[in-house]
């Protein structure tokens, strides 16, 4: 079976998708990955060329509505699932 | 005589308003059942009792001094917990989200609750509605009521299971690859993907927009029409519902199915189809010819594309979804986080269980430079010919029939090593979102002991004729009113 990806890759995209692996877990994904995207590549088989792609199945355009002011959350209920905040903030690691 | 809990939306609601029965004994009936078989199923992560009788007590007062009734007048509803439902947990299945409770109602919610439906409970689901037999879930495994050791399918096991165990009268699912009309089939229920932007989305959470659709898990196909009717509809908050005018699908089930053209494609009863399956689908196919109606079998090989195009879109999709569990406004967060944001943030998205990781990044993947062309672009071309040749197909017939799973059930524990295997079971349901087309399972057999699905699959917007073939298989079988002996 082809190699489509390799570990360095994996761990490439857990950091791309902020997902802490373990040693182990490298390993395992690399496999399996390549197991599943083996199987992906059947659609290589169809010749797609020109073809228009199709992201959504109902054509929509831009749905406008006015901008009015509605009712909506208290800042309390909005904060309500929030797991750590300080006054009316949320409260987040630092950045740099 | 039939306990109420036994009976359907329909049947209860006509006893409800002309004060038979009052919705408070249909309550405590129900939650005596559940009581008793809660217990081996586990179809709920969390129930609302008391709310419920609460609610029921509140209905009966107004049904005795008011004239104005909803259709849904004290009908106990269940909820699978991907759909928000205000000051009620709403878990998703997923240790991310233990403690979420949500400060607004999903649109459907506000629907069912203005017809005075009443929320007993949410009902349990695969992770994020990852999955096709409700076992990664991180509150446990539902147990399949034909048979305790068998998968009840998924993502929305719970609805399903719920309906079969008698332990809620209406239930939702939603169903992002069949995960309504999975196990529908696996629990001999009855189940629809209606067309996408039939159903407000709103409220639902996301894993893939563009695929997915709420909809009812009911005990027969008038409980399923009676539901959309209060379901369908343009929402403000959800700009892919549609603007159409109102129908009323309890009056479409009667319309006539005599001289219907059924079309069989044979890649749906293709390699990996048990012979039980594919002799219960033929059964049903003659039956429906006895009826008037006319069949042909039909190639349509793009369908063996299906489910890697699926995937590769479906995953896509859930890696920006989900990119908004960062532990901040809500979800889990790690006890210790005075280290930088990313690392942080890595860490708390460690609460997602093997196989929304896995989707996730193998999204990432597919989106990512280099590959994007190859994987995502690629399946979203092929999601243009899959449309089209079933666009094809239905200037010939009016609907298209096979199982709803190439299987019965399968064992817990069988498949969820082998996510590939899990994968290509899906191969009959993932058509109907990747085309947006509309398609439903009804039971029409069993082998071991264990339910078989038909799937009736349309044109866009073409809900009356599935659900008028449907009532008239029901009415002329009992597959449907089967149930599995649990006390």
């Amino acid at each position: 079976m082809k190699e489509h990806i390799t570990k360095e890759q994996v761990e490439h995209i857990a950091w791309l998708a902020r997902i802490k692996l373990t040693e182990e877990e490298k390993e395992k994904f690399t496999v399996m990955f390549n197991d599943i995207l083996n199987y992906f590549r059947k659609i290589d088989e169809i010749e797609t060329g020109n073809i228009e792609y199709t992201s959504y199945s109902i054509q929509i355009k831009n749905v406008m509505r006015d901008d009015l002011v509605r009712p909506s959350l208290s800042p309390e209920e909005a904060l309500k699932n929030a797991p750590k905040k300080e006054k009316n903030f949320i409260k987040a690691p630092r950045m740099v | 005589m039939p306990t109420l809990y036994e009976l359907t939306a329909y049947e209860l609601r006509s006893r409800l308003s002309a004060g038979d029965i009052s919705a408070e004994e249909l309550m405590f009936s129900l939650l005596e059942r559940i009581e008793r078989v809660e217990g081996d199923i586990k179809s709920y992560i969390t129930l609302q009792k008391d709310e419920a009788i609460n609610e029921a007590q509140k209905i009966d007062k107004h049904l005795k001094n008011s004239k104005k009734k909803g259709h849904l007048m004290g009908i106990p509803i269940a909820i699978k917990d991907n759909i928000c439902t205000q000051n009620i947990r709403t878990t998703c299945g997923s240790k991310m989200l233990e403690n979420y409770i949500p400060p607004f109602n999903a649109t459907v919610i506000e629907r069912i609750l203005k017809e005075g439906g009443i929320i007993i409970g949410k009902t349990n689901m695969d992770e994020f509605a990852m999955g096709s037999s409700t076992e990664t879930s991180f509150y446990g495994i539902t147990h399949n009521p034909w048979n305790l050791d068998y998968v009840v399918g998924g993502s929305s096991g719970g609805s399903g299971a719920a309906i079969t165990a008698d332990e809620a009268i209406l239930a939702l699912g939603s169903d992002t690859g069949g995960s309504i009309r999975c196990p529908a089939s696996f629990c001999n229920a009855t189940g629809i993907k209606v067309t996408y932007g039939l159903i407000s989305r709103y409220g639902l959470v996301s894993y893939a927009c563009s695929l997915e659709q709420i909809g009812p898990l009911t005990k027969d196909i008038r409980d399923c029409a009676l539901l959309l009717n209060i379901l369908i509809g343009y929402d403000p908050y959800d700009s892919t519902t549609l603007q159409l005018p109102k129908k009323d699908y309890l009056k479409s089930l009667s319309t006539e199915i005599r001289g219907i053209k059924i079309g069989v494609p044979q890649e749906f009863l293709g390699e990996g189809t048990d012979e039980a399956v594919s002799k219960a689908i033929w059964d049903a196919i003659y039956l429906l010819e006895t009826y008037g109606a006319t069949y042909s079998e039909i190639s349509l090989p793009l369908i063996n594309y299906a489910v890697p195009c699926y995937y590769i879109i479906a995953m896509s999709e859930a890696s920006s979804n989900l990119a908004r569990y960062d532990g901040i406004r809500y979800g889990h967060r790690i006890e210790k986080d005075e280290g930088e944001w990313n690392e942080v943030f890595s860490e708390d998205r460690l609460a997602f269980g093997p196989e929304v990781r896995r989707r996730i990044m193998l999204g990432t993947y597919a989106l990512s430079a280099g590959y994007y062309d190859m994987y995502y672009l690629k399946a979203l071309k092929i999601r243009t010919l899959l449309r089209k040749q079933f666009e094809d197909q239905f200037k010939s017939f009016d609907i298209l029939v096979g199982p709803t799973m190439p299987t019965i059930p399968f064992k817990i524990g069988e498949k969820i090593f082998d996510p590939l295997s899990m994968y290509m079971s899906d191969i009959d349901t993932v058509i109907a979102n990747i085309t947006g087309m509309p398609a439903l399972s009804i039971p029409c057999g069993f082998s071991n002991g264990l339910p078989i699905g038909l799937q009736l699959s349309g044109n866009f917007l073409s809900e009356e004729i599935l659900l008028a073939v449907a009532h008239k298989f029901q009415q002329e079988t009992d597959f449907h009113k089967k149930k599995p002996l649990l006390e």
